[in-house]
């Protein structure tokens, strides 16, 4: 069991440390990769939660996918400047309060229902066969939200076409 | 096996460093980056606690949230890519007019 | 120690898997440009290397030793860190897929419920080497090459992730060894009831691969070399590793899933001649490929330019004479059975990926795109509908297995024929 908890710590510390170099690096490229850092070891956690097919997906879908186009996008609007340029804005110590704020905010209210979490944790076997219990879910509960969603991908996608459109 | 509360308290590292990078980067990229931060951090929630309460509705709504994720990305890129044709940034102090 | 011994256990069987398919994919990689210079060579009615070895045979080594002993130069300019790292994504992407292959029955893969999406996603991660390369050696043709190789890499991914729908939809499962399992029990290879399925992954592959039609991101005459213009040596090296081992990735992928993976054909059709299973002749395949291969090379002997040759030549001939003796010893055959019938269906597709570079022209850039977007993508998803219609047809309303699919397939034809009327090849994007 120890070994689970130091392979979280392990993807956790990974995670949170690129997070930070995500948003203090100047050159956006090397932001960009250590998101991709921050994304593969939450898909590694999500392996380690059980849930191997929104793994699979945070890999296709988020590194192969998202993160492609954010590449494309960065070679393609190759700035130069923004390497020189101061990368906070003015109001940056604001910002920073607010957020840690909003951390010991979350920390208080994790710390105070710490007794809610302390549910034993049911065994794995409930989410297997994940895929299968996945796609049942999906296709039955939730048709609804699932075609939704689906439109929502297509507004999406003729809204980014005609906004990257030339005029 | 991990407790949840670890999952609870990594998820709110990277909600309060995607917070952070909205609010302070001055380059609209990271700033879409972060917001990709954000959402990976509630997907970590979602299944922490899909797992806690043995049901794959998290799993479903992980998936749902993804979907937004991309479709966000696509939009806010493409917007970008406009803005970037017609200003020659991207950078968030210089976007202030609401009608070009 | 012991708890921690227990809890490495599951991971043991893959790492070692990867580091064997490293070092196997290696010598197949060094073995493959002596293979494609050979083949295409003969192609355009040419000998191709013969001056190091025996025909060119001894070719391999000395490109290898060439590229290791080269210096590894980085630009001034470049992003230094990632120019140095950037070849090993693109390695790593590539070999790391191996370990949820499996190459036979026997063969104790990790049998994970979502192998092929993790197979398609980590191979994604390839186009980061190629990208981030490009990008990092901050010059222009690499960075055309990079920009233009993501786009082809995303827009063919699409088409690609469709031909594979309709595979695991006929599999049932999306894990590999299930997939084969169900082939075996139909008793036939999918291929022969999506064969528009297939012919889009094929086509995909070649493009996720940059191989000829679709090497533009390498295309000498316009971009010098693509991505990896900066690169030398090593590097250069590992980049090179790395689009061979994407292609016999790309070539397993498609074997497991259309081509029965580790299945003999015939497997499980006889045909009794006196008693006598005719076809049962084919599990002597790989004692005869063998043979044949000793025999040929002691029959180049006499002719050989000299006794160096004569020696290198003797010396294969015993390798591959001591591999087929070692196949016949009790019990071998049947071992190697799968394991045979895999990698002979993989080369078959590594030389048809050679034979179309010898044979087609390379396309143009809006032409790629608008076949990608306008073509494939298109029938694609009315492929994955039929498939879809069929399997409900084939499932629920009983109807027979082959009619059921070839009729979509036809269809899928109609719709592809009315799509290639309305998109002239010519018209610019």
């Amino acid at each position: 069991m120890t070994f689970y908890l130091a392979t979280f710590y392990v993807l956790g510390a990974i995670a949170v440390l690129s997070a930070l170099l995500v948003i203090t690096r100047r050159n956006p490229v090397h932001s960009a990769i250590f998101l991709i850092v921050t994304l593969l070891s939450v898909a590694g956690l999500y392996l380690q939660l059980q849930a191997e097919f929104l793994a699979a997906v945070q890999i296709i879908l988020y590194i192969g996918g998202v993160m492609v186009l954010f590449l494309f996008v960065i070679l393609l609007v190759n700035l130069e400047v923004t390497v020189r340029q101061e990368p906070f804005n003015r109001m940056w110590w604001i910002a920073g309060v607010a957020a840690l704020v909003l951390l010991g905010e979350l920390a208080v209210t994790y710390y105070l229902g710490r007794q809610a979490f302390a549910i034993p944790v049911t065994p794995a076997a409930a989410l297997q066969p994940n895929t299968e219990l996945i796609g049942r879910t999906l296709y039955q509960t939730y048709m609804l939200p699932f075609e939704i969603a689906s439109v929502l991908l297509l507004v999406a996608m003729v809204g980014a076409v005609l906004m990257a459109r030339r005029r | 096996m991990v407790p949840t509360t670890h999952y609870l308290f990594l998820s709110a590292a990277l909600l309060t460093i995607g917070v952070i990078g909205v609010l302070t980067r001055r380059n609209l990229i990271v700033v879409l980056m972060s917001i990709e931060l954000i959402l990976n951090a509630v997907n970590i929630n979602l299944i922490a606690f899909a797992r806690q309460l043995a049901s794959v509705e998290g799993h479903v709504f992980a998936i749902f949230v993804i979907t937004v994720a991309a479709a966000e990305a696509a939009v806010g890129l493409g917007i970008l890519i406009a803005f970037f044709r017609n200003r020659e940034t991207v950078n968030t102090d210089e976007i202030d007019l609401l009608k070009w | 120690m012991a708890e921690l011994i227990d809890a490495l256990q599951p991971y043991l069987i893959p790492t070692l898997r990867v580091v064997i398919a490293f070092l196997v994919l290696s010598l197949i990689a060094a073995a493959m440009i002596w293979i494609e210079r050979k083949v295409l060579a003969h192609l355009q009615v040419r000998l191709g290397p013969m001056r190091v070895g025996p025909h060119g045979l001894l070719q391999p080594i000395a490109d290898t030793l060439k590229l290791l002993l080269k210096e590894d130069i980085v630009p001034a300019e470049a992003d230094r860190f990632i120019f140095l790292y950037a070849p090993v994504i693109s390695v790593i992407a590539a070999l790391t897929p191996f370990a949820f292959i499996p190459f036979a029955a026997n063969d104790r893969a990790p049998d994970v419920n979502v192998a092929l999406l993790f197979i398609i996603g980590v191979s994604s991660l390839g186009i980061f080497g190629i990208i981030l390369g490009g990008w990092a050696s901050n010059s222009h043709y690499p960075l055309l090459g990079a920009l233009r190789s993501t786009a082809q890499l995303v827009s063919y991914e699409v088409a690609l992730g469709f031909a594979l729908v309709s595979a695991l939809l006929l599999g049932g499962t999306l894990s590999m060894r299930g997939i084969v399992e169900k082939q075996a029990e139909l008793g036939v290879w999918f291929v022969f009831l999506q064969p528009v399925a297939f012919f889009i992954l094929f086509v995909a592959a070649l493009a996720e691969t940059n191989r000829n039609p679709f090497d533009l991101p390498e295309a000498e005459s316009e971009l010098v070399a693509g991505f990896h213009t900066e690169y030398s040596g090593f590097r250069f090296a590992l980049y090179f590793m790395a689009e061979y081992s994407a292609m016999v990735l790309v070539s397993a992928i498609a074997t497991t899933l259309f081509l029965g993976g580790w299945l003999r054909p015939f497997a499980n059709t006889e045909v009794v001649i006196q008693g006598f299973d005719v076809l049962s002749l084919l599990d002597w395949m790989p004692v005869a490929v063998f043979g044949f291969l000793t025999l040929w090379l002691l029959k180049e002997i006499p002719g050989a330019d000299s006794n160096t040759h004569r020696l290198a030549l003797l010396i294969f001939a015993a390798v591959f004479g001591g591999v087929a003796a070692a196949l016949l010893l009790p019990g071998v055959l049947p071992a190697v059975q799968g394991v045979f019938w895999f990698l002979f269906k993989v080369f078959i597709f590594l030389f048809c990926f050679i034979w179309f570079r010898g044979t087609f022209p390379r396309y143009r850039f809006d032409q790629l795109m608008r076949l990608g977007w306008h073509f494939m993508i298109p029938v694609a998803i009315v492929n994955v509908i039929f498939c879809g219609i069929g399997l409900l047809l084939w499932q629920q309303w009983d109807w027979n297995l082959a009619g059921a699919f070839w009729v979509g397939n036809l269809a899928t034809l109609l719709v592809a024929l009315l799509l290639a009327g309305r998109t002239p090849a010519g018209q610019a994007a």
